[in-house]
């Protein structure tokens, strides 16, 4: 039982991670599209300001408690996608500096060098996570040992590049809404726009992402076995026409709680289809890592929980609050006036 | 190079990098903090422009200081996989423990800070540093923790193939990270102190901001030799539980190659790694080393010669970094010593002025060959007596890890470049009117 809670807290921990970090991801994405000039781009970067530090720490947490509950899934998991995590970390390196230093010097030529940075440093993670979740959900080669017989190329297959590119659109889309709920002026309608466009091409990429895993993954079996399950895609599917239902009603924050719902309800159909699998392994299902073999002691387990149920209530309410104390809209003259803005 | 080798490097290239920008957000914090409070309490606008001066330069180094960190946790999953199988019932939920705890709490309010000045009030905002002085310092505490175990692991159980946790009160109170935790914290705080002494002084030295400074330099003086002795003492204290729990360290920081009673303390010593025994043994203290590690002249001190070669740390890397971090000590307390006597002087004496300039980055190095030897003078152990370095290795090909250390390598020197040249350029340029 605490293996099994300690999962579905670790797959809400990742969709938790996807919904705040995702939005910082779309920003940095739709950079060089949507912002026209250097007081747009500044409402982009201010867009993330407060939050993008605070949203990267739930990867943090979902790395540390993959760690703490389920120690062999987090040492073959980290090892087996070598290439892309650090591929992943040395991105979030850049894309924190990219913040912090794009107006520290008054020069185009730096502007524009981490506008690039910003821009490559959010999209590549988007892909990255898409193309990992997307190898997780089928299966990576891995023997008894927990050892990979694979390499980078490996993962970019059709179903990984399909979950990369999903990842990149969902993010995208989440992104634009957010910018539509906090720019004024042109570029928030320019946002509006994006979202707009960007909501069919989610639609056909998910319908198109259900019928891949159809073919290349066993996530469905525990549908089968379980239907109450198809609730979660249910959700899914629900938030994502919520977002334009929303945006029809042009209720903006409501559309990016809906895109928040879609993200956890496409996180929730994947994890939930591995259960138990953690990793599964593509070259003898015996061989995977699952939430039972790689759990902690029951006693670690038992004591995280202790921390997970006490901390992280207090962690959103004081999250929520920040959020609250930021919630204002951005434009350029307020931005330009504040000295402490990026 | 082997796997291991390279693994390692790649380890200390990660780590190191990380404790540059460490120290000065554990220590800055606090000076920050108290700043704010004084500003607070009694409006004085100087306050408040101390505050946003030397929070601009707390910004700059703050976030690298937080994307390198996320390297670690990358690592031991990366490189260290089977490190991170056989202790992670432990090891792993200090590090979650330390996210939840306090990298939420660091993160959310140094947003609060960073752009809240208008946002929310006076108290808030104050409210907001003090938060951000405490979560470091909390992380700083559950890390060290974890390392703490590493070097002496306690509240364990040997089963299923691993070690799981068996006692977590024991792992929390594990005296050898608590005496760990008090080196490393006073000593980042003594560097934040250093740091608004040597900025100051450069301000000094030119007569530019001469009040401003004069009243950072007055602030950080006593704070900083305070923090020196406090270093001294918590080091002092900790030698103690090297001595005890970890006999084979102590013999390498010491050079100390067979056993003996009532050890001196050689002030000037050369170790001769290859011919196990000393070059050069002059000016000694006698039983000097045996009171500094079980307060008792008498005391016999474990030599090297005593352990078998395969469980001995490397002795010249553990040696020299621990001595010079000694001679380093001494400079700081003469430093500190002198910017408390000079603080309220019409004229701070220049030399002083330029030497604290000088001595900028000698607390950065410091702090670097002290963990040099808490790291090194572990091996070969990962864990204690309990699992060795070379086991502990991911199964990845060389050549990735290859890769990846070039690749860090050329990264963080770049972004270390950058670094230094934003904070110079902001702390040459002086608060704003």
């Amino acid at each position: 039982m605490l293996e099994v809670t300690w999962f579905v807290l670790w797959g809400l921990l990742w969709a938790v991670y996807f919904i705040l970090d995702g939005f910082d991801m779309g920003l940095g994405t739709l950079l060089p599209f949507i912002a026209r000039n250097d007081e747009e781009r500044r409402i982009v970067y201010n867009a993330a300001g407060p939050f993008w530090d605070g949203n990267e720490v739930w990867l943090i947490t979902a790395g540390g408690v993959t760690f703490a509950a389920f120690p062999k899934a987090y040492a073959v998991m980290f090892s087996a996608l070598y290439a892309p995590l650090l591929m992943l970390l040395f991105a979030l390196i850049f894309r924190a500096v990219s913040y912090e230093f794009r107006n520290k010097v008054d020069n185009p030529t730096w502007t524009a060098v981490w506008d690039g940075v910003n821009f490559l440093s959010n999209l590549v993670p988007a892909l990255l996570l898409g193309v990992a979740f997307a190898n997780l959900f089928m299966g990576i080669p891995i023997d008894a040992e927990g050892i990979y017989h694979g390499n980078l190329l490996k993962l970019l297959n059709v179903y990984g590049l399909a979950g990369g590119l999903f990842f990149v659109a969902i993010f995208a889309m989440h992104g634009a809404l957010w910018l539509s709920f906090k720019a004024e002026g042109e570029i928030q309608s320019r946002a509006l726009g994006t979202a707009l466009v960007l909501w069919p091409i989610v639609l056909v990429l998910l319908l198109l992402f259900l019928i891949l895993t159809a073919v290349y993954t066993n996530l469905f079996a525990n549908y089968v076995r379980m239907p109450a399950l198809w609730l979660v895609p249910a959700l899914a599917v629900s938030g994502l026409f919520g977002v334009r239902a929303m945006l029809n009603a042009g209720k903006v924050l409501l559309a990016w709680c809906c895109s928040g719902v879609f993200i956890l309800g496409v996180t929730f159909f994947g994890v939930l289809g591995m259960f138990p699998g953690m990793l599964i392994s593509s070259m003898n299902p015996e061989w995977s890592v699952t939430a039972f073999n790689a759990a902690s002691s029951p006693l670690t387990l038992k004591i995280m929980l202790g921390v997970a149920l006490v901390m992280v209530p207090v962690v959103l309410v004081y999250q929520f609050w920040a959020y609250r104390t930021f919630s204002h809209t951005l434009n350029a003259d307020d931005i330009a006036r504040d000295h402490h803005a990026y | 190079m082997d796997v291991v080798m390279l693994s390692r490097l790649q380890f200390a290239v990660a780590v190191f990098f990380h404790f540059i920008f460490v120290p000065l957000t554990l220590g800055l914090s606090i000076l920050l903090a108290y700043m704010e409070t004084r500003y607070v309490m009694s409006g004085d606008e100087m306050w408040k422009r101390q505050v946003k001066f030397w929070g601009k330069l707390f910004l700059i180094n703050f976030t690298l200081g937080i994307v390198t960190g996320i390297t670690l946790e990358f690592q031991f999953g990366t490189n260290w996989s089977r490190y991170s199988q056989y202790v992670g019932d432990i090891f792993g939920s200090l590090l979650a423990i330390e996210a939840t705890v306090a990298f939420f709490l660091e993160s959310t309010f140094i947003a609060v800070w960073h752009f809240g000045w208008d946002r929310v009030g006076k108290k808030m905002h104050c409210f907001a540093i003090w938060m951000v002085a405490l979560a470091g310092n909390l992380s700083a505490l559950w890390i060290i923790l974890a390392n703490g175990w590493m070097q002496n692991p306690v509240g364990y159980v040997l089963r299923n193939g691993r070690a799981e946790l068996e006692d977590f009160l024991t792992v929390v109170q594990n005296p050898y990270a608590w005496g760990m935790y008090m080196h490393t914290v006073s000593s980042a705080w003594m560097l934040g102190g250093f740091f608004v002494l040597g900025v100051s002084a450069w301000h000094l030295l030119r007569g530019s901001h001469t009040d401003f400074f004069r009243r950072s330099f007055r602030m950080a003086a006593p704070f900083t030799l305070a923090m020196v002795l406090a270093v001294a003492a918590a080091g002092h204290h900790q030698g103690a539980n090297v001595a005890t729990l970890q006999p084979a360290k102590l013999a390498a920081m010491e050079a100390q190659w067979e056993t003996e009673k009532s050890a001196p303390f050689h002030l000037l010593l050369l170790p001769d790694v290859e011919n196990e025994s000393n070059s050069v043994q002059a000016l000694s203290l006698p039983g000097m080393m045996s009171w500094v590690a079980y307060g008792d002249t008498q005391a016999e001190i474990r030599g090297l010669k005593d352990f078998p070669s395969e469980d001995r740390p490397p002795v010249a890397a553990t040696f020299w970094s621990f001595r010079l971090m000694l001679l380093l000590g001494g400079i700081f307390m003469l430093l500190a010593l002198l910017a408390v006597v000079q603080r309220s002087s019409a004229r701070i004496c220049p030399c002083l002025l330029k030497a604290l300039v000088w001595a900028l980055p000698l607390p950065y190095i410091a702090i670097a060959l002290g963990w040099a030897v808490a790291e090194i003078g572990r091996q070969p152990w990962i864990v204690y007596n309990l699992m060795r370095t070379s086991d502990a290795v991911s199964p990845v090909p060389g050549s990735s890890v290859l890769v990846s250390l070039i690749a860090f390598i050329a990264v963080y020197s770049a972004l270390g470049l950058l670094d230094i040249m934003l904070l110079r350029t902001y702390a040459r340029k002086g608060p704003e009117a």
